[in-house]
């Protein structure tokens, strides 16, 4: 085998990677990327129900309810607009009302939302910031500002 | 008064690193022995002042000086001695000054244990190891300095997020910055490399060492990273695919990459500037890693609010490192030439083989995880990268190269013959392919791909098996001779043995757990039972427990498998009061081949608890495995041949030397 052979194996087998690479990664975007809305987005722009999505605000106080042993229902809200999340199993340990939250799963045909996995925030200062956008856009909320309480009232 | 002595100490620090970064290269370029031997002097005196600063730093944690903003803001003086410690680095301010710390320890370490290196060379490194401690002390100094004062000091201090309290979590960030700026030594080397114009066997086998301690460390830091999620997360899962997860996996799986490549140009002087390259990659993951972790651009489980300043200079120091080495490559490796001519088919080409498909690999994470940043920051929708996209495309790139792992070290140099590799590998195929029927014969549940997955973790082994026999002349000799061959045989060997098989016992692992996993959520009044897999769990009884500074909720639970009683397993959800926070403690009963995973949620105001059990088979072997493979390093890291070989280096060639 020639040098230029020899090089011409390895360019077509690194391209044939890459091409596979590239192809996986092409496909796998299609179907396997969440879209983040706020309550006020799944409105606004009339989400399909049924399609895999992700919501975000802050849990409503005096809004959590259990619904049977082992499922729970909150309500979230970017103080525009509430959304009902219906959640099976055991929430996360920095899930508490009146703080940021993100929940995955699906939109029912009569608007509320099954989640799947319920993500809290992380500790005192954090808020998801997809969650902080959409409050800074439904202008409740600016940076560096204490939050308000969920329920309208700003209380410390 | 001492943390002003610590805050003083970081700044002398930043000034010495200054007089690192500049004179040595100075030295190195007039050939002046007395400039260069600045580097050595400047590498140890900066290693003590920031170990200085760091250190007074730990005491103000340990002794609870509230007058410090850091230590009020992130300890409490109720906390156990061993959080207090580890509450240094669990916060951004304290963990940069770690991460400086280990920068400056491997350059003392090249300075202490580099006297076999050329001066220039070291002058060099030690110059690039200052300038990237120039960047990063400099940052500290300007964004966040972790000495600042409360005034006044308050009683006490607001504690530390109790999903850090945790002897995994204590531990994690040490070994995992050890290896992300362990591979700055790798990044120093190549620049080095570049600035002289070039690579030789020498230069590769100085630059493995620090790789594969780089490579052991971030190993170990992120098994330990994903064993703290499989425990305290409360999910039962162990990798979630999360952004600062993807953070530490892009930078092994090129550092991965670099290890195998520079066997190559260390044995045969070929792909020198792809090795170079890797280099700088690997170093620049790191980079990005940091970037992504402590600039908060990331909507992560790990990420805490910071200030938008950091990001911006985080950034800037991302952009000057990774641009300006990318064009100093460009301009002085067509200058590195080539050696060793090889077939497509040899030790040479299974290694590019390797190489490309991690390169293939960390690039399908790079897009998965910075995709959505991009789409953001262009003003496009909010979206989120999961693990069905992992899913769709690193496993399908690391198959082949899983397939391919025994094959490349049975292949000779230069021009392999396959048909005799394979040969060799008859007993691995065969034993593969009985274990893919048993368990599709055998087990009813789960996908039929597990079968398969469980056939590719045997090979791995076997195959890992099968090299070293051959090696040892395992069957074909007495057992005296395999005895002694085997204590002769390089260590590099046996490390590269346990490596391979540990990567197959973690393979088994992640097929198992993913295939045969049972869940049960359910919810039991005091009394009631219920079942998972083959096993009956009944809750007895719920308590409280009065822990250091927490308070749990216990579940006192009893367990039994076909009538045998197993005794109790008590999952916690522990009440951190100082933080108002809640931790989920699992309780997790191992037999080394499964485990059974208890957790405890709360009262669910019908009068029962919300129990959430798992049996996740074969999940201790991925941790098991993980380990294998840092012990290999490890092995491997005390080969010989990195310090008897190592001061032979080839004599310089007037053709290579570059324009100076």
């Amino acid at each position: 085998m020639t040098r230029k052979q020899r090089r011409a194996t390895f360019i077509l087998l690194s391209l044939a990677i890459l091409g596979m690479a590239a192809g996986l990664v092409l496909y796998a975007m299609r179907d396997n990327i969440v879209f983040f809305y706020s309550p006020s987005d799944i409105i606004e722009k009339s989400v399909t129900p049924g399609s895999r999505i992700r919501i975000g605000g802050m849990v409503e106080n005096g809004s959590l309810k259990n619904t049977s042993p082992t499922s729970i229902e909150f309500n979230v809200t970017d103080y525009a607009k509430t959304m009902r999340v219906a959640y099976t199993g055991i929430l996360p340990d920095l899930f508490r009302e009146g703080q940021g939250v993100v929940a995955e799963g699906t939109l029912q045909p009569d608007g509320s939302f099954v989640a799947d996995t319920v993500l809290a925030k992380h500790d005192e200062k954090y808020m998801p910031p997809e969650v902080a956008e959409s409050l800074k856009k439904a202008g409740r909320w600016k940076e560096g500002e204490e939050m308000p309480a969920p329920d309208g009232a700003y209380t410390k | 008064m001492i943390a002003e002595l610590g805050h003083f100490a970081l700044i002398l620090a930043l000034a010495v690193a200054l007089v690192q970064m500049v004179v040595p290269m100075i030295g190195a370029h007039r050939d002046d022995e007395a400039l260069m031997g600045v580097a050595n002097k400047a590498a140890l005196v900066q290693f003590v002042l920031i170990g200085f600063a760091f250190a007074v730093l730990v005491h103000a944690f340990v002794t609870s000086d509230f007058s410090l903003k850091l230590v009020a803001d992130n300890s409490h003086s109720a906390k156990p001695l061993i959080y207090k410690i580890s509450g240094v680095w669990a916060n951004h301010e304290g963990s940069m000054v770690l991460w400086v710390l280990i920068l400056a320890l491997y350059g003392a370490l090249v300075a202490f244990f580099g006297a076999n290196l050329p001066s220039a060379l070291r002058a060099r490194v030690l110059a690039v190891q200052g300038s990237i401690g120039v960047a990063f002390i400099g940052f500290i100094l300007i964004t966040s300095n972790p000495f600042m004062r409360l005034m006044p000091a308050p009683f006490e201090g607001r504690g530390l997020n109790p999903l850090l309290q945790d002897p995994g979590l204590a531990f994690h960030p040490p070994f995992l910055y050890a290896g992300y700026v362990g591979l700055s030594m790798a990044f120093s080397f190549a620049i080095a490399a570049l600035i002289e114009g070039r690579v030789d066997a020498s230069w590769a086998r100085w630059v493995r060492p620090w790789t594969l301690g780089a490579w052991v460390a971030l190993t170990i830091g992120i098994a330990m990273g994903s064993w703290w999620a499989y425990y305290t997360l409360g999910w039962g899962g162990y990798w979630f695919w999360d952004p600062v997860e993807n953070a530490s996996l892009m930078p092994w799986i090129v550092a991965t990459a670099l290890l195998h490549s520079a066997i190559v140009a260390e044995k045969r002087g070929a792909l020198k500037s792809w090795t170079i390259l890797l280099a700088i990659f690997a170093f620049s993951l790191s980079l990005i890693g940091t970037f992504l972790v402590r600039s908060g651009v990331l909507n992560s489980v790990h990420a805490f609010a910071s200030d938008p300043m950091r990001g911006v200079v985080i950034l800037g120091i991302v952009t000057v490192f990774i641009g300006g080495a990318l064009v100093l490559y460009g301009w002085r490796a067509p200058a590195l030439k080539a050696e060793g001519m090889f077939a497509p088919m040899s030790r040479e080409g299974a290694l590019i083989v390797n190489n490309l498909l991690l390169s293939a690999a960390g690039v399908a994470v790079f897009i998965g995880t910075l995709y959505p940043l991009f789409l953001d920051a262009l003003g496009g929708p909010k979206i989120t990268v999961g693990a069905p996209f992992f899913n769709m495309t690193f496993v399908p790139i690391m198959l082949p190269l899983l397939i391919l792992v025994p094959l490349g070290p049975l292949l000779g140099w230069k021009r392999a013959d396959l048909v005799a590799a394979l040969e060799r590998l008859m007993g691995a195929g065969a034993l593969a392919v009985l274990v893919s029927l048993c368990v599709f014969a055998f087990v009813s549940e789960g996908p039929w791909l597990a079968a398969l997955g469980m056939g590719l973790a045997t090979w791995l082994v076997v195959g890992a098996f099968t090299e070293f026999a051959a090696r040892i002349a395992l069957f074909s000799g007495p057992l005296t001779t395999s005895l002694r061959r085997a204590r002769l045989l390089p260590r590099a060997q046996w490390g590269m043995a346990f490596a391979h098989g540990g990567l197959g016992i973690l393979v088994a692992g992640l097929v198992g757990m993913t295939a045969w996993q049972s869940e049960l959520v359910t919810a039991l009044k005091e009394g009631e039972s219920a079942t998972v897999a083959d096993y009956t769990l009944t809750l007895e009884k719920v308590g409280l427990r009065q822990g250091p500074n927490y308070e749990a909720l216990v579940g006192v639970i009893r367990v039994k498998k076909d009538g045998k009683d197993l005794g109790f397993m008590m999952p916690e959800k522990r009440r951190f009061p100082v933080e108002r926070q809640e931790k989920t403690e699992a309780a997790i009963r191992t037999n080394g081949m499964s485990d059974l995973y208890v957790v405890i949620g709360d009262d669910n105001g019908h009068g029962g608890y919300t129990i959430r059990a798992y049996v996740n088979p074969f999940a201790p072997w991925i941790w098991g495995g993980a380990i294998i493979m840092a012990f290999g390093g490890l092995i491997s890291l005390t080969d010989r041949r990195y310090r008897v070989g190592a001061p032979t280096r080839a004599r310089l060639r007037p053709q290579s030397q570059p324009a100076q």
